[in-house]
């Protein structure tokens, strides 16, 4: 089987409230089985709504005007509602990026992880408790029992994470999508929660797709990077290769920005304008999107 | 709320009501009306009057009534009503309940309607429907329940009568009741003519009540509903396949019901009051229509009975509200 997992062809989409400026320009890439692939941008980048496109919710204020997106061979833009429905929470399933607001604060804990365990799998009530348990003990949290009788508010928010990406990897999925999922977790939270996401991707033989704007976190996690900006991918390639020798002078500048742990006192460094003049007049654009 | 909390307001609520009973006193003395005047005949002497006035302690200074009067209500014994010569107590006794079941009907009647059209709109949500349904429901709040009352009396009652009119239950119906309660004792007790008759009764002064706390219900509910769904635990639930249906109610609904249920709780006891003057339209023998009749026979110490058994009312249901707030939001909860 050669087939990717996942290829994005040509994607192309626009934005109906913003005039029909266009959010993904030409977007294309592909994922193999088992690879965890960062998208990384600014805000307004178009890596949000890639990931949105993977997981079928693109809000209505979203036109896809081109282009396919393949998973296993089938065009998810052209599935019909009910096969889609089907695929989604089950072989693709997502990781949110707030813990604070992903999880129903009036439901306990077992029943919010066991809710895909009983709708697509059709789990008894026992069966959904044993997988649960084994799951919570998969991601590390000690008294499970106790935690599955828990509220959210009752958690930290650590904790919390560890109970999506449990939920996440529930119904051993073909593709994770993880968007954003440390940006609301401490510094130290956050490493935990990025080796528990690799150990339980590379576990599950699933592949990932980790949408952030931090190129320290796709260093640590990452086998392949897409650079994304305005909508177009600007860099793909393996995340040694272009975090050493960047072949785009926005991914340099972009290296260059962030900060330095090795020489603390040399102050951060914006991309410069110049940059941002090239990477228009390559797109094509007018206006720096913000 | 903790046994704390709840010991807490039980205080204030006894606090309150001695404030009720201090205000209600105070402002039927100055209000003008003499209750005497309303008793005797048009021959009664001068000696009789004040014979009359000194029998029901009408000639004592005021603090001196207050003070007598308070004391036999924490005796438990509220008077004797001037214009019935009967204990205030018992009269009340036996028209609360006619309130109390009315009242309750349109509560039910209120927050289910108000649930199920607020849930309909939120799983109709970008659709032609929702637009729609704010407007009617728009027109719905803007219509007070005595409106509604005179309303239904035309519509169902005398262009189209289906429901009677008036009173509480058929006087030919001859049924021996043992409780004040006929709604409930006709349903435990299986008679379901003399419960259907009672039903049939309730009907117009329950929606003439409840329609306008439905109308309230629609509004917050949706609104908060609509915050809801857009969550991200609702978008996780529904990756996971669950139903639109499951998603508003299972998802949604528990964490969006407290402001309705706050809201309920003061709409409560507003219609609470709108029952004297909904009982009066269709004459129907409650507390409330009972009401009028001692306001204009100056019954002083039925109006001061009728007033605090409202006041009771109004701060029970008040911390029931709190209690079930509590219950529904496992943040706010005591757990143990």
């Amino acid at each position: 089987m050669t087939q990717p997992l996942v290829a994005i062809e040509g994607l192309s989409a626009i934005s109906t409230r913003d005039g029909g400026a266009p959010v993904l320009r030409d977007v294309s890439l592909t994922l193999e089985k088992g690879e965890v692939r960062g998208l990384v941008g600014e805000s307004g980048a178009g890596k949000s709504t890639i990931a949105k496109a993977l997981l079928g919710i693109l809000p209505s204020t979203v036109k896809v005007t081109g282009g396919f997106i393949r998973f296993e061979g089938r065009d998810l833009l052209a599935m019909p509602r009910r096969e889609l429905s089907d695929i989604m929470g089950r072989d693709i399933t997502l990781i949110p990026q707030d813990p604070q607001t992903a999880l129903n604060p009036a439901r306990r804990i077992e029943a919010q992880l066991t809710d895909g365990l009983r709708l697509k799998l059709g789990m008894s009530k026992a069966q959904a408790h044993e997988r649960a348990l084994q799951l919570l003990d998969e991601v590390q949290i000690r008294n499970p029992e106790r935690v599955l009788n828990a509220y959210p508010h009752e958690l930290s928010g650590g904790m919390r994470q560890r109970i999506l990406i449990a939920s996440a990897f529930a119904l051993n999925p073909k593709l994770v999508v993880a968007d954003e999922p440390t940006t609301a977790l401490d510094v130290t939270v956050q490493k935990e929660i990025l080796r528990l996401i690799r150990r339980m991707q590379e576990a599950h033989g699933t592949a990932v797709i980790f949408v952030t704007h931090d190129l320290g976190v796709v260093a640590k996690i990452c086998d392949r990077v897409t650079l994304l900006y305005a909508g177009k991918v600007i860099e793909d390639g393996a995340t040694a290769d272009m975090l050493t020798a960047p072949k785009h002078i926005y991914t340099s500048a972009l290296i260059a920005a962030g900060p330095r742990y090795d020489r603390p006192n040399a102050g951060l460094e914006p991309v410069p304008e110049a940059v941002f003049r090239q990477l228009r007049a390559e797109i094509g654009i007018a206006e720096r999107r913000v | 709320m903790t046994a704390s909390d709840l010991l807490n307001r039980l205080f204030m609520a006894v606090l309150t009501l001695l404030g009720v009973a201090v205000i209600v006193f105070c402002l039927l003395r100055i209000v003008p009306g003499d209750p005497i005047a309303m008793m005797i005949s048009p021959s009664a002497t001068p000696a009789d009057i004040a014979a009359l006035r000194a029998h029901y302690g009408l000639d004592l200074g005021l603090p001196q009534q207050f003070g007598i009067w308070f004391m036999d209500v924490l005796k438990g014994n509220f008077g004797t009503s001037i214009s019935q010569r009967r204990d205030v107590m018992e009269l009340i006794g036996e028209r609360l309940p006619a309130t109390l079941e009315l009242a309750f009907a349109a509560l039910v009647f209120g927050v289910v309607a108000g649930g199920v059209i607020a849930t309909l709109g939120t799983l109709a949500r970008r659709t032609a429907l929702d637009p729609a349904l704010d407007f009617i429901n728009g027109l719905f709040l803007a219509v007070p329940d005595f409106v509604w009352a005179l309303a239904l009396v035309l519509l169902l009652g005398v262009f189209w009568p289906v429901f009677p009119l008036s009173g509480r239950i058929d006087p030919t119906l001859s049924t021996y009741f043992h409780t004040d309660f006929y709604l409930i004792e006709s349903l435990v007790t299986l008679n379901f003519s003399a419960f259907g008759d009672l039903i049939a009764h309730m009907v117009m002064p329950m929606l003439a009540l409840g329609l306008p706390l439905a109308a309230i219900v629609v509004r917050t509910l949706k609104e908060a509903l609509a915050e809801a769904m857009v969550q991200d635990y609702v978008l996780l639930a529904r990756l996971k396949g669950m139903s639109p249906l499951r998603l508003v109610l299972q998802e949604a609904l528990r964490n969006a019901v407290g402001p309705t249920l706050t809201l309920t709780g003061v709409q409560f006891t507003f219609m609470i009051g709108g029952t004297v003057i909904v009982e009066r339209i269709f004459s129907y023998p409650g507390l409330g229509n009972m009401a009028i009749d001692a306001v204009i026979n100056r019954d002083l110490p039925l109006i001061q009975g009728i007033v605090l058994t409202f006041g009771a009312i109004f701060i029970l249901v008040n911390i029931l509200v709190d209690l079930i707030a509590g219950w529904l939001n496992p943040r706010g909860a005591v757990h143990g």
